[in-house]
């Protein structure tokens, strides 16, 4: 729906390393047993596998991420979102789980340039210097929670929670302020 | 006089000068000075006043454990007191002020204290203000807190700003000193992590000033070589100006950089507190040198011998043209030669030692330079500086055999390790009676996780005090001159009498004497914590790094025991002081606390809505029009809404769903009534106790299909309940097949309330909101005009009422819909005031004004909402308990004022009597209280013993002042009781 905003409309900022709010991202949580069949074949269908434990999956555009032991986070496009949970819930619907559309109960931002584990190090007590490729982390930034990965060259990406995004976004810019790079 | 020499200086640069003020004149330095090498340098040895007596002072010490050369720095919302000078670098511009003295640091009318010390005792407040009590409080007290105190405090908000910054590595390395600089070559070769961090600026340590030979290198050349190894590996990450302020469980250090204190207003963080994960910390801290304990010891110009060579050799500054050097050690005795070398005088040397045969006292001899064996100082001359010392023998008296003209005396007691960082999580120390010092046990540890040492000592730190000893634990081969033994010198001469005790300081910021310690021995305090409380020894903002074995040596004199005996006081963090700054870090200002926000918060701004916190939200209180004030306000949307239509912003309200073949089975165990018969497509309302039995949460549920519920919470309870969900499914009904997630902030939720609420959601289209289709408590879903909205046809106000929920990226433009199609209608936002006073006029109880913890539904009247056929839920079992079925629990009732007025919040109802305590009986309590505008007057809920048996009664609250408020006893619902408005 063309009137449809995310929480901080993109909003940038730029320091030794450039900060921004996503914009609207597609999420859908999936709550299952990470072992079942059903759950490999319904991602199948989709062309995603379930990832293994802290991984993040990218195939074609869309994540999916390892949560918790019986947590998945896909990452999609926004409009796509409610027909891909609504194709995940129908095919899930012999087993136990919970599809649920949670694209707004999030913010999405990027931290992108050379420097950008700086920026985490400053907000997170997870050992970003040793985060591969491929895996998420679900931590926190000060004091809200938060998950990040390593989501292009020089580029993470971090999921708050909606309502914290300006919040979030101002740690992130006052941690990415010029001169204050750490090495 | 102290003086700049013309020539040397390590750690200056020439080419470099640097204009700064101190008390307001100005001073010259260059880049590399510290300000304290810099007042010297200026000629300015006396530079603060004491603590308790205003002594004049001088600088003791060349680095962190200076006790008395501390300054304000800077000047309005940057001034900041109790700078130590000798660890501050100079900058451009530096505004120094000299702290506790008044009218002048010249002239001082507090030194009068100091003419009476014999009336300023340990324990002096305990004992002289014990009675009458009034005079503490209005004469003494004011009189200390004015004469005492070390600097000022600022009086503007900090302008600065700090950072934290998490860091990871295998093995940290605190000190870059020698032994730390090839502990940290070691492990980087090894392949660790390492990080290796350094208080000072600069690498090396003592060892440039002192000499020696590492690895068959001038030990200069050594360091060069190291730096130029560490910096080329990947796997070292090195830092000056960071400072370990603590080691903690779990190899957690606190660490203290320091950024932009030399360029304030630069805009970088000024300090960044590094919270480091290490593995392994291996502490080359490195060692302190011990005063001398004689009368006189604080006159400005007495300084440790270390720091007067270290001001010659790394500032090229001279302390004082003729020096008279007191040790009990060999170490010392490269001070006279620094001396020497510079050009200038050493007046003599006072051994405490009977005999010194050492090769460093022998070239000290051998350069012409006059050792008193077996002499010690019975007083230092001067009052402001120092003019002279008496000499005596250091077995004796005190009586002088000799006088002689100086003008500064380095001392030297001995040195003691720096193993605060070692002892800070539980590493024990042992004595080392050769030495006279404690250094670590190495097989006891501090601990990690694992039950093993998670630090280690090298060098100086682990009381290997010569560079060969400290090198040599270190696998190095190294080289430095042999030293005779020392000899534990405590108090100088051996039989000081009174008067020369009454002025051996050993603790230099809090003027703590021989003669407190000792008194305090007398007294019977044999504690050494205790002692410390008493006499306030090493209590400071030095914390003792120089007083604290000299003062537990003379207090184990007393006591008559082993100075092992008696131990140490606890090391605690921070080494030194940590700017509360650094700690803060980013939360200040906006970033102080995590604000929450509706997608609608932006319109509720620009309506200039006045807030309320709910939790970490704010929501509108009201929407005052201009000029209107905020009770107006409220009555106007309560009016609105009961006459037209009010829009609330709901979005904070809890929203959590669940499903599986067991979530009914759940829910029922939850909620008090029953969830599991709620038929799909309806709503009901339900309560949550505790296992206590103690309404916690409440809310509408809807049953979505077959096996999936959302629960409603409140805005405060939401994360808690879905806590509480996630806590009974995890680790009591693993078993359970339900899935929860919270949705709260998925949804955009508005209520649209009021008579015409349907015809404005009619406007909007799409959906069919008739009374047939979407009666009262159920919900539907489809497209409103342009939005996916589930509506839910539920009401908190007693009007017909809908709840619409949408994604909450179309939240904004959905309420800016509503608005816009509701112009026509009379349509205006309410807040949470109108929301409370609404629900009140209906008797509807809200979680935290009814209940406040200790409230179960049956005193609230809500029994109806708790299943009888249900075998149990939360908190059934506790509700039986006898005090929970007790007939005289408070009751909710309604309360309406016989003049009309409005019951002061928290009011309670006096009973007859008085209970144990003496305070007055009570019978009930208000819980909510507002001004009606619907009834037209103040109403309440409250909590009355047999409330509801007294219907009609009037009783008694207390008012604003002496005036109670008469209320009659009536049926909490105000409004609407038949619910005919709601149900159209």
């Amino acid at each position: 729906m063309s009137e449809a905003v995310s929480a901080l409309s993109g909003q940038t900022h730029e320091g030794f390393v450039t900060v921004s709010e996503a914009g609207l991202v597609g999420m859908i949580s999936i709550r299952s047993d990470l072992e079942a069949k059903g759950l490999a074949k319904a991602l199948k269908a989709e062309g995603l596998p379930v990832p293994g434990a802290r991984r993040i999956e990218t195939v074609d555009g869309r994540s999916i991420a390892w949560m918790s032991p019986d947590e998945l986070l896909l990452i999609c496009a926004h409009d796509e979102a409610p027909a891909l949970t609504a194709r995940l819930a129908e095919a899930l619907a012999a087993d136990h789980a919970l599809v649920v559309n949670v694209s707004d109960a999030r913010a999405m931002f990027t931290i992108r340039g050379d420097k950008a584990d700086q920026v985490v190090m400053k907000l997170s007590p997870a050992d970003i210097a040793t985060l591969p490729e491929g895996e998420i982390r679900r931590s926190r930034t000060a004091q809200v929670a938060a998950a990040f990965w390593r989501s292009g060259e020089s580029e993470i990406s971090l999921i708050s929670f909606r309502s914290v995004a300006g919040y979030v976004m101002g740690l992130l810019e006052v941690s990415a302020r010029e001169g204050s790079d750490l090495f | 006089m102290s003086t700049r020499l013309s020539k040397g200086g390590r750690l200056i640069d020439r080419a470099k000068p640097l204009a700064f003020t101190f008390n307001g004149k100005p001073m010259r330095g260059f880049a590399g000075d510290t300000l304290a090498s810099a007042l010297l340098g200026g000629g300015q040895v006396m530079v603060g006043r004491s603590f308790k007596y205003h002594r004049p002072r001088g600088i003791v010490a060349s680095g962190a454990e200076e006790p008395n050369a501390l300054v304000g720095l800077g000047r309005n919302a940057r001034f900041e007191p109790d700078q130590r000078t000798t660890t501050t670098e100079l900058f451009e511009g530096a505004e120094t002020t000299s702290q506790n003295h008044w009218p002048s640091l010249d002239f001082d009318i507090g030194e009068i204290n100091n003419t009476f010390y014999k009336f300023l005792p340990a324990g002096f407040y305990y004992k002289t203000f014990m009675a009458p009590r009034a005079a503490w409080k209005h004469l003494f007290e004011p009189i200390i807190r004015k004469s005492a105190g070390l600097g000022g405090v600022p009086k503007e908000a900090d302008p600065d700003r700090y950072e934290q910054v998490y860091a990871h590595c295998d093995v940290l390395v605190v000190g870059g000193g020698v032994a730390g600089l090839a502990a940290a070559l070691k492990e980087g070769r090894a392949g660790k992590r390492v990080w290796l961090i350094e208080q000072t600026p600069n690498w090396g340590g003592r060892t440039p000033v002192d000499g020696g030979q590492i690895d068959g290198h001038d030990a200069q050349n050594w360091i060069d070589s190291a730096l130029v190894e560490l910096s080329s590996m990947e796997n070292v990450t090195m830092r000056t100006r960071l400072m370990a302020a603590g080691l903690h469980d779990h190899g957690y250090v606190i660490g203290y950089e320091n950024l932009a204190d030399t360029t304030p207003g630069d805009g970088r963080p000024r300090h960044r507190l590094w919270r480091i994960r290490a593995g392994h910390t291996i502490t080359a801290t490195g060692a302190i040198e011990r005063p001398l304990a004689f009368a006189g010891n604080d006159v400005p110009g007495v300084m440790l011998a270390s720091a007067v060579r270290d001001y010659i050799v790394n500032w090229a500054v001279s302390p004082g043209d003729r020096t008279v050097l007191v040790t009990n050690n060999d170490d010392a005795y490269r001070t006279a030669l620094a001396i020497l070398d510079a050009g200038l005088t050493v007046s003599a040397v006072v051994d405490a030692r009977e005999e010194t045969h050492g090769a460093l006292a022998e070239a000290v001899k051998a350069r012409g330079v006059r050792v008193l064996e077996g002499r010690g100082i019975a007083k230092v001359l001067g009052r402001k500086g120092v003019s002279g010392v008496e000499i005596c023998a250091q077995a004796g008296e005190g009586g002088a055999v000799e006088m002689i003209d100086c003008d500064c005396v380095a001392m030297s007691g001995g040195w003691s390790p720096v193993v605060h960082l070692w002892s800070h999580c539980g590493g024990k120390l042992t004595w080392d009676d050769a030495r006279a010092m404690f250094r670590p046990d190495p097989n006891r540890p501090p601990t990690g996780a694992d039950g093993t040492g998670m630090a280690t000592v090298v060098g100086a730190a682990n009381g290997d005090l010569t560079l060969s000893e400290a090198m040599g634990g270190l696998g190095i081969g190294a080289a430095s001159e042999e030293e005779a033994p020392l000899a534990p010198v405590w108090m100088m001469p051996a039989g000081a009498p009174d008067a020369l005790r009454f002025k051996s300081f050993l603790d230099y910021q809090n003027d703590v004497k021989v003669s407190d310690v000792q008194l305090a021995a007398r007294e019977g305090y044999e504690s050494v914590e205790h002692t410390k409380r008493y006499t306030t020894l090493g209590m400071a903002t030095d914390q003792g790094k120089l007083s604290n074995i000299n003062g537990l040596a003379i207090l184990s004199d007393a006591l008559g025991q082993p100075i092992p005996a008696t131990g140490t006081t606890t090391f605690r963090p921070p080494y030194t002081p940590i700017s509360l700054g650094a700690v803060t870090a980013e939360a200040k200002g906006e970033l102080f606390q995590p604000l929450r926000r509706t997608p609608i918060q932006s319109w509720h701004e620009a309506k200039g809505a006045h807030w309320e916190p709910v939790g970490h939200w704010r929501r509108p209180y009201c929407y005052p029009k201009s000029g209107e004030s905020h009770r107006d306000a409220v009555n106007r949307e309560i009016t609105n809404t009961r006459k037209n239509v009010g829009m609330l912003d709901a979005s904070t309200l809890g929203k959590i769903v669940v499903k599986g073949p067991d979530a009914g089975k759940f829910l029922d165990m939850l909620y008090t009534n029953m969830m599991s018969t709620l038929p799909v497509g309806k709503c009901r309302y339900g309560l949550m106790c505790n296992e206590n039995g103690f309404l916690m949460d409440d809310g509408v549920v809807a049953r979505l299909d077959e096996d999936t519920w959302l629960c409603h919470t409140t805005s405060g309870g939401a994360d808690h309940i879905h806590g509480w969900m996630e806590d009974w499914l995890q680790c009591e009904w693993w078993d359970w097949k339900v899935y929860t997630t919270n949705l709260t902030e998925q949804y955009a939720q508005i209520a649209v309330v009021g008579p015409k609420s349907r015809e404005l959601l009619e406007r909007l289209g799409g959906m069919d909101v008739s009374k047939e289709t979407l009666p009262f408590m159920k919900w539907t879903e489809g497209k409103l005009g342009t939005f996916d909205a589930r509506i839910f046809r539920i009401s908190f106000s007693g009007e017909l009422s809908y709840e619409i929920a949408v994604p909450a990226s179309q939240g904004l433009a959905l309420w800016k819909a509503l608005m816009a199609e509701g112009e026509a209608l009379g349509v205006m936002p309410y807040g949470t005031e109108a929301l409370h006073v609404m629900r009140a006029e209906k008797g509807f109880i809200m979680i935290g004004d009814e209940t406040d913890g200790t409230v179960i539904p049956q005193d609230l009247g809500l029994n109806w909402a708790l299943s009888k056929k249900k075998t149990d839920y939360l908190g059934k079992r506790a509700q039986e308990r006898s005090h929970m079925t007790d007939p005289n629990r408070w009751k909710l009732v309604g309360l309406e004022t016989l003049d009309g007025s409005v019951i002061p919040d928290g009011s309670h109802a006096p009973a007859d009597g008085f209970n144990d305590n003496g305070q007055r009986n009570t019978q009930g309590r208000v819980t909510s209280t507002y001004y009606s505008p619907t009834i037209g007057k103040g109403i309440a809920m409250g909590l009355v013993l047999n409330g509801p048996d007294r219907m009609g009664e009037v009783i008694e609250f207390t008012g604003e002042g002496e005036e109670m408020v008469k209320a009659r006893i009536v049926d909490p619902v105000f409004y609407d009781k038949d619910g005919e408005k709601q149900n159209v």
